[in-house]
C-alpha cells in the first residue's frame, strides 16, 4: 500500500524513499496513525507512537504535520417509498420508471413528507447519540443541475433534526487497536437527486442522459467534528456509519450501490499550529479501504508541498480517488463558496416531534455496536473476537442467541469465526441464509464440550448441518457412532494386544501415551468411537495390574 | 388539455394530470368549457404579459381586463363561461373582478388545494373563483374547496354548506344584516385613489348601513409596508419556483452543444419580460448577504400585517375597501411603468400576506368607457370565514338598486 502512495511523487524523493519503505512498509501506516499528537478536540489517550527504524526520509516529514479530517456521509434509507411521493424506492430498476409529477418536478406538483423518513431520522440521531430538535424544518438549496428537477433540493439548513452527538469505536487490531470517540456535527433529512449517464464518457458534445428514479429519495446526511486524524480512524469511523444503520434497518449501507458515500474533508497543519490549514474535499470513495488510502495520500501530498514551501499551492478544491492511478485528482476549484440561497420550504410544514414519540423510538432501538462490543468484552472475549462478531447485525444476532441456548461463549465464538466465517465466504453466503440453526450449534458444541462426540467428528457434523439441515442428535445417529462399551472394550484390547512395545512404556511411567493408544482406537473406528466412553475404559485397561 | 400559463416555456407542454381543484370539478359533473389568458405565470396586472396575446375589457375594449387572471374575469363579463377559475397571489382575481365588473373570491390560505396549481409564490397562492353573482362563485368554491393529502399546506377544516346559504331576496327581512360590523379600512382612502372609486366606495358603505351594518372606520397602521413585503416575498419564493423550467425534461428546449447554454437559452427565449425582471429581484433578494435584509425581514412585516388584521376583525365582522385605486385602465398605458403597475397592488397584496379570505363585487360605475366602467368593493372576513363573506356579499348584491353589471358589448343579457 505504501509504496504505490508515493510512486507519484516527485521522482527526487523515489530512490531516497524505496529502501526505506521496504524496512518499514509495514510500520508506515501505523506510524500515520498513531504519531500525530492530541489536537484541541476531546480525544480519548493514544496509544504510544513506536520509535522510527533508523531516518525514514518521508516519516520525518510527516510527523511534523497533523492532519484534521471530517466526514460527511449521505445514507440512502430503505424506505418503501421516495421521501416527498409515493413513488417506489427501490434500486436497479428500469430507468425513469419509478418517476411521477412530484419527484419530476413537473408543474403544479407539490412534496409530501413520508414520515417513515422523520422515524429514520430520530432513530439515526438516537444512535449517534445526538440531541434531537423538536421542532425542525425543510429548507430549499437551489442549484441548477440536470440531475435536480427542481432546481433545487429539499434539505434542512440551519434547523438540523438532530445535532450535537458522538460515536465510539474501535480501531483494528492490524492498525494499534484502540478506542476513540468523533464527535457528530449534524444529523438532516433531505433527498436525493437523479443520476447523470453520460452517453459517451468525456466528450462533452454528447448528450448527457438523465435518470430519475433516484430523485426524490430519502437521504439522512451525517456530519462528523473534524476529529479524525488519519485514513485509518476515517475508516474505521465509515465502517461504524455502516454498522450502525444495518444495525438500525434504516439503510442497506452497501457503498457500491451508492446507499452510503462518504466524502472527506482534509487539510494538514504545522503541529501546534491552531488555524487550520487549506480544506480539500475528495470524492469518489467506494470502499473504505479506498478512503484511508486516499486520505494517506492526500496527507503525503499536502505535507510534501508544505515542506517545499508551497503550501500556497494547496487549494480549496474538490478532488476525486483515482483507483487506478491510486492518487488524488483536481476535479473542479471551488471559486469561492457556492451561494444556494437557502430559504425555508414554504410547500412543507414544520417538523414537531412530541417528547412521547422520541422515547418510544428511543425504547424501540436495538442493542448497537458499541454496547455489543463492551458486552462481548465482558464476557471474556478478545478483542479480535469481539470485533468480528459485532461486526455483522446478522451474526451478532446468530451468536447472541447460540450462547443464549447456554452454549460455551469461546467455543460459539471460535465456530462462527473459522469453520463457519470459512464457509459462508466460500459459498457466498450470509449468515441468515444458512441451514444450521443457532439451536443446533449449540447442541453441537454441548456434545463436544461432553465428549459425547470428538471435535473432528464435530467439524463433520456442522459441515452437513451447515449445508443441509438437521439436527445434532440426528447426525450422530446417522453416523453410526460407536457409544457400545463393549465393542469399544474390544477395539481397545485389540490395539493394546498390537501395542506391547507402548504399553511397556506406558505402565513404566510414559502416561503420555494414552494418546497413543486413543488415537489408534479412535483409527480403527474410523473416528467413531465416543471420545469419553474410550478413554474411560482405555485408562482402566492400561492401569489395570496383570 | 394545453396548459402554458400564457409563458413560451410551456407553449406545447400537456399535463399529464388534472389539478385537485379541477378533478373535483369534473367529479361533480361540471364541464370545463377551454383555458382562459393570463400574465406569463401570474406575474402581471393586465394579461399584457402573456406570450400569446392581450385580453380585452368587455366594458371598453381598448382598456385592460386586469390580471393576472383577466382572461378569466373577462370570460365571465362576457357571459362566454357561467363560472372560472384563476389564481390569486397578490390581487390577480379580485382586481380583474372588479375591473371587469364580475364576483371574485379568494378563499383562506389553504381552503383549496394547491396541487396542480403551477407555482407563483407558495406561501401566497391560491386557487379562486369567478362569477357573475355571489352565489355562483360561492358555489364553485364549495365544489373546489377541502383538504388534499397531496398539498402539505392544505387546511384540514371542515367546509361549510355555504353553497346552500344564498336565499332569495324576497326572504330578507328589512334591515337582513342588522348588527354585523363593517370596518371600512381608512388607509385605502387615501391619496392615490381615484376619486370615482372613493365615492363608490362611500356608497357601498352606505348601502351597508341602509341593510343594517354598523360601519366604523379602521386603521392598518402596517397597511403601507404590504406592497414592499409582497414584492420581495413573492419574487424570492417564485424565483425559486420557476426553477423547474429549464427546458431539460418537458417545456421548450433551445437545443445547445453545453449546459449552461442550454439553460441560458431555453429560459432566455422561454420566459418574457416581467418574468425575468422578478426572477432576478428574486435571486437576489434571497441571496447571500441579502436574505436577512429582504426576505426575512419582509416575512417579519408581513407578521405585524397579520396582527394589525386579526386585531381589527377581533373587532369587526368583515372589513371594506376598493379593490384597486382605479376603474380598467388603457392598454399600454402602465406597460413602461412596472412600479406604477405595482402600485395598483395595494389594496389586495395584504389580504394574501395574511392569508385571509376575500370577495370583490360589482357596487358602482365610473366614468370612461362606452357606458360607463365598473368599480368593485372589496369585502376581507376572518381566515376561514367564507361562510360571512358570502353572506354580506350577496345579499348587498341583491339588494343593490341598479344592478346587473353587464357589459355593453351584451345588451341583450340580463
Amino acid at each position: 500500500m505504501s509504496t504505490t502512495l508515493f510512486r507519484t511523487i516527485q521522482p527526487n524523493h523515489f530512490t531516497l524513499l524505496t529502501t526505506a519503505l521496504l524496512r518499514t512498509r509495514t510500520k508506515t501506516s501505523r506510524h500515520i496513525s498513531v504519531r500525530c499528537q492530541t489536537s484541541t478536540t476531546t480525544q480519548q489517550p493514544r496509544t504510544s507512537a513506536p520509535k522510527n527504524h533508523g531516518s525514514n526520509k518521508l516519516d520525518e516529514i510527516l510527523k511534523d504535520y497533523e492532519a484534521v479530517i471530517g466526514i460527511e456521509t449521505h445514507v440512502q434509507l430503505s424506505t418503501s417509498t421516495k421521501a416527498f411521493c409515493s413513488c417506489p424506492n427501490s434500486y436497479g430498476s428500469h430507468p425513469n420508471t419509478s418517476i411521477c409529477p412530484v419527484c419530476m418536478g413537473l408543474p403544479g406538483a407539490l412534496p409530501v413528507l413520508s414520515s417513515k423518513v422523520v422515524d429514520f431520522g430520530v432513530r439515526l440521531g438516537l444512535a449517534l447519540n445526538c440531541s434531537l430538535s423538536l421542532k425542525s424544518k425543510f429548507d430549499r438549496k437551489q442549484y441548477f443541475y440536470p440531475d435536480l428537477p427542481k432546481g433545487y433540493q429539499i434539505s434542512q439548513f440551519d434547523v438540523p433534526i438532530a445535532s450535537g452527538g458522538y460515536v465510539d469505536v474501535d480501531i483494528p487490531l492490524e492498525f494499534g487497536g484502540g478506542h476513540r470517540r468523533f464527535g457528530i456535527t449534524r444529523v438532516h433529512m433531505e433527498e436525493d437527486a437523479g443520476k447523470l449517464l453520460h452517453s459517451d464518457a468525456g466528450d462533452y458534445s454528447q448528450a448527457m442522459i438523465v435518470d430519475l428514479n433516484r430523485a426524490g429519495v430519502p437521504l439522512l446526511e451525517i456530519v462528523s467534528e473534524p476529529d479524525m486524524r488519519s485514513g485509518v480512524e476515517a475508516a474505521e469511523y465509515g465502517s461504524e456509519m455502516q454498522r450502525i444503520v444495518r444495525y438500525l434497518g434504516v439503510s442497506n449501507g452497501n457503498m457500491q450501490e451508492g446507499s452510503l458515500r462518504c466524502d472527506v474533508n482534509i487539510s494538514i497543519r504545522p503541529i501546534g499550529q491552531a488555524e487550520f490549514g487549506t480544506k480539500v474535499e475528495i470524492k469518489n470513495l467506494n470502499a473504505f479501504s479506498a478512503m484511508s488510502r486516499a486520505i494517506d495520500y492526500e496527507i503525503t501530498r499536502q505535507a510534501l508541498l508544505y515542506n517545499q514551501g508551497q503550501a500556497d499551492k494547496i487549494v480549496t478544491e474538490t478532488r476525486l480517488w483515482d483507483e487506478g492511478a491510486q492518487k488524488t485528482v483536481t476535479m473542479r476549484k471551488k471559486e469561492g463558496l457556492a451561494d444556494y440561497r437557502y430559504f425555508p420550504e414554504p410547500d412543507l410544514p414544520e417538523v414537531i416531534l412530541t417528547q412521547e414519540y422520541v422515547d418510544s423510538i428511543r425504547a424501540s432501538l436495538p442493542e448497537l455496536p458499541e454496547a455489543k462490543r463492551r458486552r462481548y468484552e465482558a464476557m471474556g472475549l478478545g478483542i479480535q473476537d469481539v470485533l468480528f462478531l459485532a461486526n455483522d447485525v446478522s451474526v451478532a444476532e446468530y451468536f447472541d442467541e447460540v450462547i443464549g441456548k447456554g452454549a460455551d461463549v469461546k467455543s460459539a465464538a471460535n465456530w462462527l469465526m473459522s469453520d463457519i466465517a470459512a464457509y459462508l465466504k466460500n459459498e457466498e453466503l450470509s449468515i441468515s441464509d444458512v441451514k444450521l440453526t443457532p439451536h443446533e450449534l449449540a447442541e453441537l458444541i454441548a456434545a463436544i464440550k461432553d465428549e459425547t462426540i470428538s471435535g473432528k467428528i464435530g467439524k463433520q457434523i456442522l459441515f452437513e448441518l451447515l449445508a443441509k439441515g438437521g439436527t445434532v442428535q440426528g447426525m450422530i445417529k446417522e453416523k453410526d457412532l460407536i457409544t457400545d462399551p463393549v465393542e469399544i472394550e474390544k477395539m481397545i484390547m485389540k490395539v493394546i494386544s498390537e501395542s506391547p512395545k507402548q504399553l511397556e512404556q506406558y505402565r513404566s511411567g510414559k502416561t503420555k501415551l494414552q494418546g497413543f493408544f486413543a488415537g489408534q482406537v479412535m483409527k480403527m473406528s474410523k473416528g467413531k468411537a465416543n471420545p469419553a466412553l474410550l478413554n474411560k475404559i482405555l485408562l482402566e485397561k492400561l492401569n489395570a495390574k496383570e | 388539455m394545453p396548459s402554458t400559463a400564457a409563458s413560451r416555456i410551456l407553449e406545447h407542454y400537456r399535463p399529464p394530470f388534472d389539478a385537485t381543484a379541477v378533478k373535483k370539478i369534473k367529479e361533480m359533473g361540471g364541464i370545463v368549457v377551454g383555458k382562459t389568458n393570463m400574465d406569463e405565470f401570474g406575474m402581471g396586472s393586465t394579461t399584457e404579459a402573456s406570450a400569446f396575446q392581450v385580453t380585452a375589457n368587455p366594458w371598453d375594449l381598448t382598456r385592460v381586463p386586469g390580471g393576472s387572471s383577466g382572461g378569466s374575469a373577462a370570460a365571465v363579463a362576457a357571459r362566454q363561461c357561467m363560472v372560472s377559475l384563476g389564481s390569486d397571489t397578490g390581487g390577480s382575481v379580485r382586481q380583474p373582478a372588479s375591473f371587469c365588473g364580475v364576483v371574485g373570491l379568494k378563499p383562506t390560505y389553504g381552503r383549496v388545494s394547491r396541487f396542480g396549481l403551477m407555482a407563483y409564490a407558495s406561501s401566497l397562492d391560491v386557487i379562486g373563483c369567478f362569477g357573475s353573482t355571489v352565489a355562483d362563485a360561492g358555489m364553485l368554491l364549495h365544489a373546489v374547496s377541502g383538504y388534499d393529502r397531496f398539498d402539505s399546506t392544505s387546511s384540514k377544516q371542515d367546509v361549510p354548506e355555504f353553497d346552500t346559504q344564498f336565499l332569495s331576496m324576497d326572504s330578507f327581512e328589512s334591515k337582513p344584516l342588522k348588527g354585523v360590523r363593517v370596518g371600512l379600512i381608512r388607509e385605502t382612502l387615501e391619496e392615490g385613489v381615484d376619486s370615482g372609486v372613493r365615492s363608490a366606495t362611500q356608497e357601498a358603505a352606505s348601502h351597508l348601513e341602509a341593510l343594517g351594518c354598523v360601519v366604523t372606520e379602521v386603521s392598518l397602521p402596517s397597511f403601507s409596508l404590504g406592497l414592499p413585503a409582497y414584492y420581495v416575498i413573492a419574487s424570492s419564493e417564485s424565483s425559486s419556483n420557476l426553477s423547474r423550467y429549464d427546458g431539460v425534461r418537458y417545456g421548450n428546449q433551445v437545443m445547445a452543444d453545453e449546459l449552461n447554454k442550454l439553460y441560458e437559452c431555453s429560459r432566455g427565449q422561454g420566459f418574457g419580460g416581467e418574468v425575468k425582471m422578478r426572477i432576478l429581484m428574486g435571486t437576489y433578494a434571497l441571496s447571500a448577504g441579502y436574505y436577512d435584509a429582504y426576505y426575512k425581514r419582509a416575512q417579519q412585516v408581513r407578521t405585524l400585517i397579520r396582527k394589525d388584521f386579526k386585531a381589527a376583525l377581533d373587532h369587526n365582522d368583515i372589513l371594506i375597501s376598493p379593490a384597486a385605486p382605479s376603474a380598467a385602465y388603457k392598454i399600454g398605458e402602465k406597460k413602461d411603468d412596472p412600479l406604477a403597475m405595482y402600485a395598483g397592488d395595494i389594496m389586495t397584496v395584504n389580504v394574501n400576506l395574511a392569508g385571509l379570505p376575500a370577495i370583490v363585487l360589482p357596487c358602482g360605475l365610473v366614468e370612461g368607457g362606452p357606458s360607463g366602467l365598473p368599480v368593485g368593493l372589496q369585502m376581507i372576513g376572518a381566515a376561514f370565514d367564507e361562510e360571512k363573506l358570502l353572506k354580506v356579499g350577496h345579499i348587498f348584491e341583491q339588494t343593490l338598486k341598479g344592478s346587473g353589471f353587464v357589459p355593453p358589448t351584451l345588451p341583450n343579457v340580463a
